[in-house]
């Protein structure tokens, strides 16, 4: 028999599915084609474990093993003159492979060559801190806390940098809403006037697309004020309409004549 | 010695004017709204421009503060983090009564483009706004048409009635 696949919804299936489509992947090239990479990966494999090396658009990529990632930028840093991290964080795979994987971004500015080390760590590890090595890394691991709840081993202070204290979930997971779950949405409701003032507040307004007909009688339109409720567009309303000023003026204010001020409407003046 | 006298029933221009208690208090509580200097985005450049030497805010009376205890008229001008959303609500706190808010551009009037999770979707839900100005960033004329409007919003109110305090709830 034939495996049972539900049919409920064929309708809002695409009709072409391209099933030899294949994602693009950017080429890689081995890292003999370039010297100072080849002598920079013989330099990290003779003390360390390497699982996978190959450069990608100039750059060379590292896979190492996440116990070494101290070492091995330690490794670098004094040794083979890769002098700055510009950049490190995570990147969730939670539902492919159940892991994320790390990458830290090295830059030499005296070999003008940029190395990328990574490893991956299952979800609910820790990584091992480096910001005793670099600077920099504080901030960016306080960064991966936050956004993944990814804590790293021995920093400092590992708290949320971005989003406050008390806040609940992890944004930059692919499985976090876009725009906020339940404790989101009612973050500064809850946290101001109380869980009693929601019915009162009101729901948040996420319908981007909603036009609410009253609008155009709530809010007046600039330069065409006009009392609450009334069309502006209506012919015999065009007199009615709301100057800046009160009739009559004033008190040692000069009443604004519109068809005797100037309006400047060229823009190269 | 010179003598100095002067006749102040001599000509019309009386240094004496005739109002209305009303009249002058919001005379004056029109053409001094202070703004408490707000810009948490892009529309606080816009809000920057609207103070400086081409727009010059100072000709209506509206000087930015750096201080809510000095403001009567808090300028939202930007994005309204929710992390942000309890110290806005504590700078209106303090802000003494009468007090006004004008929600300046996009984001401050529904979150705008921010329709995400970390955005406040409108002031309105943390503090009572008067005035909301469309725009993405509003230009300063539109800022300074808004003040105008807040202004001629004052001077129709009574100045002598108590003031309601507003409250969002």
């Amino acid at each position: 028999m034939r495996a049972y696949k539900p049919k409920g919804n064929v309708q809002a299936k695409p009709y072409y599915t391209d099933r030899y489509w294949k994602a693009p992947q950017v080429a890689k090239f081995d890292v003999e084609s370039d010297e100072v990479f080849s002598a920079d990966l013989a330099a990290i494999k003779s003390k360390f474990d390497v699982k996978e090396a190959f450069i990608q658009v100039e750059q060379m990529t590292v896979w190492i093993n996440p116990s070494d990632i101290y070492e091995v930028l330690e490794f670098m840093r004094d040794e083979l003159e890769y002098t700055q991290l510009s950049e490190m964080s995570a990147i969730d795979f939670l539902e492919q492979r159940d892991e994320f994987e790390i990458f830290y971004q090295m830059l030499s500015m005296s070999k003008r060559k940029r190395i990328r080390i990574k490893y991956s760590i299952k979800n609910g590890q820790a990584v091992d801190s480096i910001s005793k090595l670099f600077r920099c890394a504080d901030w960016s691991e306080r960064e991966m806390y936050d956004m993944f709840g990814i804590e790293a081993n021995g920093h400092e202070f590992m708290k949320r940098i971005l989003m406050p204290y008390d806040w609940q979930g992890h944004p930059l997971l692919k499985t976090y809403p876009l725009q906020g779950d339940e404790f989101a949405a009612w973050y500064e409701v809850d946290k101001i006037y109380g869980k009693e003032a929601r019915d009162i507040i009101g729901p948040e307004l996420r319908d981007t697309a909603q036009v609410d007909r009253y609008d155009s009688e709530r809010f007046a339109r600039l330069g065409h004020e006009v009392p609450k409720g009334m069309d502006p567009d209506v012919e015999e309303n065009k007199d009615k309409t709301q100057s800046y000023q009160e009739d009559g003026g004033v008190f040692m204010i000069k009443k604004l004549d519109k068809e005797s001020s100037k309006v400047i409407d060229d823009p190269q003046r | 010695m010179a003598q100095h006298k002067i006749n102040y029933t001599q000509d019309g221009g009386l240094p004496v004017a005739l109002t209305s208690i009303d009249k002058i208090v919001n005379w004056g509580r029109s053409n001094s709204l202070w703004a408490l200097t707000y810009g948490l985005a892009c529309c606080g450049i816009e809000m920057m421009a609207s103070g400086a030497s081409r727009y010059d805010f100072d000709r209506f009376g509206t000087i930015f503060r750096a201080s809510p205890r000095q403001a009567d008229v808090m300028i939202v001008a930007g994005t309204l983090t929710k992390k942000h959303a309890e110290f806005i609500k504590r700078l209106y706190d303090q802000m003494t009564e009468p007090r006004w808010v004008i929600s300046m551009g996009s984001c401050a009037n529904t979150g705008g483009m921010f329709n995400t999770y970390a955005t406040v979707q409108g002031a309105d839900r943390i503090i009572p706004v008067d005035l909301y100005l469309p725009g993405c960033a509003p230009r300063p004329e539109t800022l300074q048409y808004g003040v105008m409007l807040l202004q001629k919003k004052i001077r129709a109110n009574k100045a002598g009635r108590a003031q309601k305090a507003k409250r969002l709830m």
